[in-house]
């Protein structure tokens, strides 16, 4: 995935500074809370959202069980109506392929439309380096880019910041970069949406280049859609002459049927709104002057890790994501900890799942990711397409606790255990020995029943983590055991 | 009826006087209750921080123990979760793993009969009144494995409107996870404890005496934060409060 991240520190250590960060605390719960109840409100008003959670789920499972055969109908499909096919394998590859096509046309910047994928790979620093600027236009995604942040959640990158701080970033560095702030911007949203509209809109205009991701790709039709709010999507996808969508493999759906449920389910679980304000759809190339639409369309497809990821039979289930945010908005670790601490362009819940299973589990920030979580459930339970968070973080910590089976590249491997888990292997033995062991266990029990007076409130060691911020409880004069066997239940002694 | 306590592993060695409590309560509504001495731990840390072959034997255990009774009952969400939603899938990973049925087999008969203390007194018992008196205000908290792992729905608030002089008080942002999460507390204290707090903050905003739930586990880790900020508020389990009546020291 993106060089961005790379060298990030472990979930614990980079969600430390989030929790002591009482301005990004709050922001962040202010809108996770607010986009929380307004979600709760969209989807109980439709009496079938079971059903169509569940046939969301059938779909994606269906798809991701036969997604070779739909793969090449998707190929074929863009083929004939005038679009070209790539396939990239990993995201050098992908980023290669984009930097030929811009260079093909001559130009030295592009406009994007918000394309998840395309940061999954690190595009915009692959075409910098090549000498080609990527204008993000999405207005959170611009936010961003101006403000050399990097995005904190899937739907609304810039949750992170607030009003006083974009306007500071828009004064800043929209000079820097084409059309500046204007004169005396305030902190209303009314005014910065202007003067992002004003900013872009030069953008648009000029470009000869569109880079986008798309939500769905019809394999039946051909067809790319995207749905967002702001418009800035259909402006990148009519204006330029060339239009470059690059989107993982998994966003395949078989036919055009299935956009029903997923047009019901993906707005009111990520905006809570009834219907997204703009869906855009195209397919292939437009050949009159008149038309709106590229001349020409490249659709590079990415693996990037997903193949293998649909080797796990337990964790392929993530492959189901319909990148709605809805797992994002209900988890208190996210609220707590914010969307930089997972490392990833993908964070929260579904980062947590997704992650380690593109990229591998080796780097520190990834053999975390899976223990980044209470395993509560808010997010299996308002996930639009039923993906068993919590099954799958329990099934991925199994494989950094205890090594296992993976398949990397294609390759069938076994991993073993990760490093740093030797202690905790070592007091999960002895714990299930003594839980195998009904009398040691008593003994146990007895021993910190008699020596309870001598017990610390605080702990040495990782214990500390617990006793820094929270008093232990005082251990019993006798364990439930001893009084069962002393008074039978209490038949043998009055009350 | 006979019926099995599992008090669960962390219930018998810190909060004994919660055994005491189920043991009364259930003996008071005519059912008989036996502690089977070899009843240990049901596996769940060892599953959920990733040693699911390390869960495996002590799941076995619990069969061995169990299974000739009519019916297990627990006062955890969290353990009855364990065995009701997680034994069932460890039966099915051993399957997919080419280890034929036999973990299957062995934890498939206590799987439909273990049952959450709530869940046990409304839907086996049919009782939602179970004579009980704690003249207290009382909020509670619906534990995450007990509200969303089980289902429990509103059987415990059911219980606890019909018991005199309690006076229950709706807790602002209940279904929200206190940060416990086991392992959770101690891979990731600083978001742990910050869950904590609020959760904390929440049941003080309620004004009540009492922060109830049906988790002990969720309980230490909130009472913790309760001492250390000196909070008025006490941590109590559900059972002692059901298991309370009129004329006790408790009360």
């Amino acid at each position: 995935m993106s060089g961005t991240f790379v060298g990030m520190p472990a979930f614990p250590e980079a969600a430390h500074e989030a929790v002591n960060n009482p301005t990004l605390r709050a922001n962040l719960r202010h809108a996770t809370h607010t986009i929380r109840a307004k979600r709760a409100v969209a989807v109980s008003e439709l009496d079938d959202w079971a059903a169509l959670r569940e046939a969301g789920k059938q779909i994606k499972d269906h798809t991701l069980r036969h997604l070779d055969r739909y793969l090449v109908q998707l190929e074929e499909s863009v083929t004939a109506a005038g679009g070209v096919v790539h396939w990239a394998a990993d995201a050098d590859e992908a980023n290669r392929i984009v930097v030929e096509l811009v260079r093909a046309t001559g130009e030295s910047e592009v406009v994007k439309v918000k394309s998840m994928a395309t940061q999954e790979i690190g595009l915009n620093e692959a075409l910098e380096a090549a000498g080609i600027h990527a204008y993000e236009t999405d207005l959170a995604e611009l936010i961003v880019q101006l403000g050399k942040d990097r995005p904190s959640h899937i739907l609304v990158p810039a949750i992170h910041r607030n009003r006083g701080e974009i306007r500071d970033i828009f004064t800043r560095e929209m000079s820097e970069w084409g059309r500046p702030a204007p004169e005396g911007l305030t902190d209303t949203p009314a005014e910065l949406a202007e003067a992002a509209r004003l900013h872009l809109r030069e953008k648009f205009l000029r470009a000869k280049v569109g880079v986008s991701g798309a939500n769905f790709m019809v394999a039946e039709t051909g067809t790319m859609m995207v749905v967002e709010s702001e418009g800035n999507g259909r402006m990148c996808l009519t204006l330029p002459e060339t239009l470059i969508s690059v989107v993982g493999i998994e966003k395949t759906v078989p036919t055009w049927r299935d956009l029903e449920v997923f047009l019901q389910t993906l707005p009111r679980s990520s905006t809570a709104e009834r219907m997204n304000p703009y869906t855009s759809m195209w397919t292939g190339t437009t050949d009159s002057d008149t038309a709106d639409g590229p001349r020409t369309f490249h659709l590079v497809l990415i693996d990037n890790g997903r193949t293998d990821t649909l080797a796990d039979e337990v964790g392929r289930q993530a492959l189901r994501c319909i990148r709605c945010s809805a797992c994002l908005n209900v988890c208190p670790v996210y609220e707590r900890a914010g969307g930089h601490a997972y490392g990833s362009v993908y964070p929260g819940p579904i980062g947590a799942i997704l992650s380690p299973q593109l990229r591998g589990t080796q780097s520190e920030i990834d053999a975390s990711l899976p223990y980044a979580s209470s395993l509560c459930g808010a997010c299996y339970e308002v996930c639009p397409v039923a993906i068993d968070i919590p099954e799958v973080l329990v099934h991925l910590r199994e494989r950094i606790a205890e090594g296992g089976p993976v398949t990397r590249e294609g390759n069938k491997a076994v991993l073993k255990p990760a490093k740093g888990h030797a202690a905790e292997r070592a007091a999960m033995r002895a714990a299930r020995w003594a839980f195998g062991h009904p009398g040691a266990l008593r003994t146990g029990q007895r021993l910190a029943s008699r020596t309870r007076r001598f017990h610390p409130r605080t702990l040495p060691g990782p214990g500390r983590a617990w006793s820094d911020t929270r008093d232990l409880p005082a251990v019993p004069a006798e364990p439930f055991r001893d009084w069962w066997q002393r008074t039978q239940g209490g038949k043998d002694v009055p009350k | 009826m006979r019926v099995a306590l599992f008090l669960t592993c962390v219930n018998d060695t810190l909060y004994p006087d919660t055994g005491r409590a189920v043991v009364k309560l259930l003996t008071r509504l005519g059912v008989e209750v036996d502690f089977p001495m070899a009843q240990t731990c049901c596996g769940q840390a060892h599953y959920n921080t990733g040693y699911r072959h390390q869960a495996e034997p002590l799941a076995r255990h619990f069969s061995d123990v169990f299974a000739e009774y009519e019916a297990i009952v627990t006062p955890s969400g969290s353990c009855g979760a364990m065995v009701r939603e997680l034994y069932p899938r460890m039966g099915e990973r051993a399957r997919a793993e080419g280890r034929g049925d036999t973990l299957a087999t062995t934890l498939a008969p206590v799987v439909p009969k273990t049952y959450e203390l709530t869940e046990f007194l409304v839907d086996v018992l049919g009782v939602t009144d179970v004579g009980a008196y704690y003249p207290h205000t009382v909020t509670y908290h619906p534990t995450c494995h007990g509200l969303r792992g089980l289902g429990l729905g509103d059987r415990p608030r059911r219980l606890l409107q019909a018991v005199r002089g309690l006076e229950l008080r709706e807790l602002p942002g209940a279904d929200e996870c206190c940060g416990f999460g086991g392992t959770f507390a101690v891979k990731n204290p600083d978001v742990s404890a910050a869950m904590g707090l609020d959760k904390v903050r929440n049941a003080e905003s309620t004004g009540a005496d009492v922060l109830c739930a049906a988790d002990n586990s969720c309980l230490m880790h909130i009472g913790g934060t309760m001492t250390r900020l000196s909070t008025d508020m006490r941590p109590v389990h559900i059972a002692e409060i059901l298991a309370n009546t009129e004329g006790e020291p408790n009360a």
